[in-house]
């Protein structure tokens, strides 16, 4: 019989026996992903702006100095053609565009409507709501200020508005990428940081390292009944937010599914660094909530949309693993969009799970010292 | 291998500046209970961490069941048993499923620990309590568990790190008569301990003051030595210039 099976079979126990932490793991996502059905936002500001101006000239640029000067949207980008669009949005350079109709300034002119579309990204669906309204406020007030001519009736510009990506705005659609970030920290993070203190506090941590076991044998067994845990309340996340919420995956679901491994790595690593510099269950517990639940929370634009937050935020979020796995998952889910748009990110956390496991296998070493 | 079961020269261990252990030297014979004994911060738990592999020796040289301590770390783990005075059982799981678990970290078959888990529960007396998870069962039984545990491999050497702590002393009674059987059977035991009146019972005792072994020998002989009526007296004797 292997040790390390016995190590895998006897941390099933743990938790099989451990009933009221079982349920919770259990319970917990699908809990959360009812309750976070509506998502609650708050405002925007710094919108990342496409202009599609198909036949400059003063006129249109007149409308998108209104945009620029109004302070809330930032021009990224100007293209001739609608079609270059397309991979503004999908990596999220643009949140936002407005296309000029070819004809819009004759129009204007002639005082026959001129066709104005306003393309807004609605991964997040209330700040797609907001952005849409911020910018047809922009379209109105730039039509009031018009010149008054005979030539032309009062309403004249006609924006055209259109959703990408969340057409009918479900925030569910937003949350369950979300959802799965904070259940995989918890599963993770938090569990793994829980039974590594347990065995300390019992003293049995103490009797593993004194057998012939190697620390990498202690560690895959302490670690890998929680990965499962994580990995299979992914599956069950994805399940109930389709049966019940019919929320789309519209990507590839393998590599959703790697990509959740390799936040789970992330996070284990945490839990395990977490757990080698305290020896109470109690202070690991805070250790997790304070250094990896909450800034994966607050951080990650899971609750909080990142762009009305404060710059100095906006700039730790940089380093929070969740921003970027959470970024992932709503492109996959949402955009169906693959590793041709992702890689950044998943090299990102690839290298953090790489670093983090290192230094917590190199501390847990450190401890035989 | 020879009855030399441990044996250590100049054995040293500092912490920055402070030296815990300071060249120690001593030896112990196979199926020797050997006691070892010091105030709180004597060096007496860091030289134990060394002999059992779970801290790195900063000078000198312990082999334990003739290997070296800090190059063969994986051969002499896998030659001693040990027992804290946590216990080191799991409490959720029951005394057989601890008695397989540790069966197969040390790389017994099933078989074996099948035939070893009835023979010692038949031995102790706990078969009606086999499958009762740890954690409902007394402190006394849970003690001489662990204990047994500690030696499903038939270690060569078992340590023992204050085991009876905590215990009413007729269950220490108990359990030294276990340590007693396994000595009998050619185990040697390495015990610490607080209890003078168990350092009675060892067949040779070091009493460690700063780092140093200031005192080794038959309980009886150290007595007459140092013309002292009880080892109690003798390790106040001994500890006070250090206080």
């Amino acid at each position: 019989m292997s040790a390390l099976r016995g190590l895998l079979r006897k941390e099933w126990f743990h938790i099989k026996r451990d009933r009221r932490t079982a349920t919770v793991l259990v319970m917990l996502p699908v809990v959360q992903v009812l309750l976070f059905g509506y998502a609650i936002r708050t405002d925007v500001d710094n919108v990342r702006l496409a202009v599609v101006d198909p036949a400059p000239s003063n006129t249109t640029l007149a409308l998108r100095n209104r945009f620029a000067a109004a302070g809330v949207f930032r021009i990224v980008a100007s293209v001739p053609r609608t079609e270059d669009l397309e991979p503004l949005f999908q990596n999220g350079t643009a949140q936002q565009a407005i296309v000029f109709d070819h004809d819009f300034t004759e129009d204007l002119g002639r005082g026959t409507p001129a066709q104005l579309l306003v393309i807004t990204d609605a991964t997040e669906p209330n700040t797609g709501a907001l952005l849409q309204a911020y910018a047809q406020a922009v379209i109105q007030q730039y039509q009031f200020a018009l010149p008054a001519s005979p030539a032309r009736p009062a309403s004249i510009i006609v924006p055209v508005t259109r959703i990408r990506f969340n057409p009918t705005r479900e925030s569910k659609n937003l949350f369950v990428p979300g959802l799965m970030a904070f259940v995989l920290t918890i599963i993770s993070a938090l569990m793994t940081a829980i039974s590594l203190t347990r065995e300390k506090e019992t003293g049995t941590m103490e009797a593993l390292l004194v057998s012939p076991l190697r620390p990498w044998e202690i560690i895959v067994g302490k670690v890998t009944p929680y990965l499962a845990i994580g990995f299979a309340s992914v599956l069950l996340v994805l399940v109930e937010a389709r049966l019940v919420f019919n929320v789309p995956v519209r990507g590839s679901i393998p590599l959703l599914l790697f990509e959740g491994l390799l936040y789970v790595l992330v996070s284990l690593a945490f839990g395990m660094l977490i757990s080698s510099r305290t020896s109470s269950q109690r202070i690991a517990m805070m250790g997790v909530f304070l250094t990896t639940l909450l800034p994966n929370i607050l951080l990650s634009g899971f609750i909080f949309p990142l762009e009305s937050m404060p710059a100095i935020l906006r700039w730790i979020s940089y380093v929070i693993p969740g921003r970027w796995f959470v970024a992932i998952a709503r492109g996959i889910m949402l955009k169906g969009i693959g590793l041709e748009y992702l890689w950044r990110e998943t090299l990102y956390i690839a290298g953090l799970a790489t670093v983090l496991l290192a230094a917590s296998i190199r501390s847990f070493h450190e401890r035989l010292e | 291998m020879s009855d030399i079961a441990i044996e250590v020269k100049d054995l040293t261990r500092k912490f920055g500046n402070f030296t815990a252990v300071d060249h120690v030297t001593f030896q112990v014979k196979a199926g020797e209970v050997f006691g070892f004994l010091g105030a709180n911060g004597a060096g007496k738990t860091t030289a134990f961490r060394m002999l059992i592999g779970l801290l790195q020796p900063t000078g000198g040289s312990a082999r334990v069941a003739g290997f070296d301590v800090a190059k063969q770390a994986e051969e002499v783990k896998r030659r001693i048993g040990y027992m804290s005075q946590r216990f080191s059982l799991y409490e959720d799981l029951t005394p057989r499923e601890n008695i397989r678990l540790y069966g197969g970290i040390y790389g017994l078959t099933l078989a074996q620990i099948r035939e070893r888990a009835d023979a010692m529960l038949q031995r102790l007396g706990a078969s009606q309590i086999a499958d009762t998870a740890v954690r409902s069962l007394p402190l006394g039984w849970r003690q001489k568990l662990a204990f047994s545990v500690a030696l499903v491999h038939q270690p060569h050497i078992v340590f023992l790190d204050e085991p009876t702590s905590g215990v009413d002393p007729i269950t220490r009674r108990q359990f030294w008569e276990l340590i007693y059987d396994a000595a009998s059977r050619g185990t040697t035991v390495l015990v610490t301990t607080h209890y003078m009146d168990e350092a009675e019972y060892c067949d040779r005792i070091s009493i460690m003051v700063a780092g140093r072994i200031a005192a080794m020998g038959p309980p009886a002989d150290l007595k007459r030595e140092h013309n002292v009526e009880s080892i109690d007296e003798l390790f106040v004797q001994l500890a006070r210039p250090a206080a």
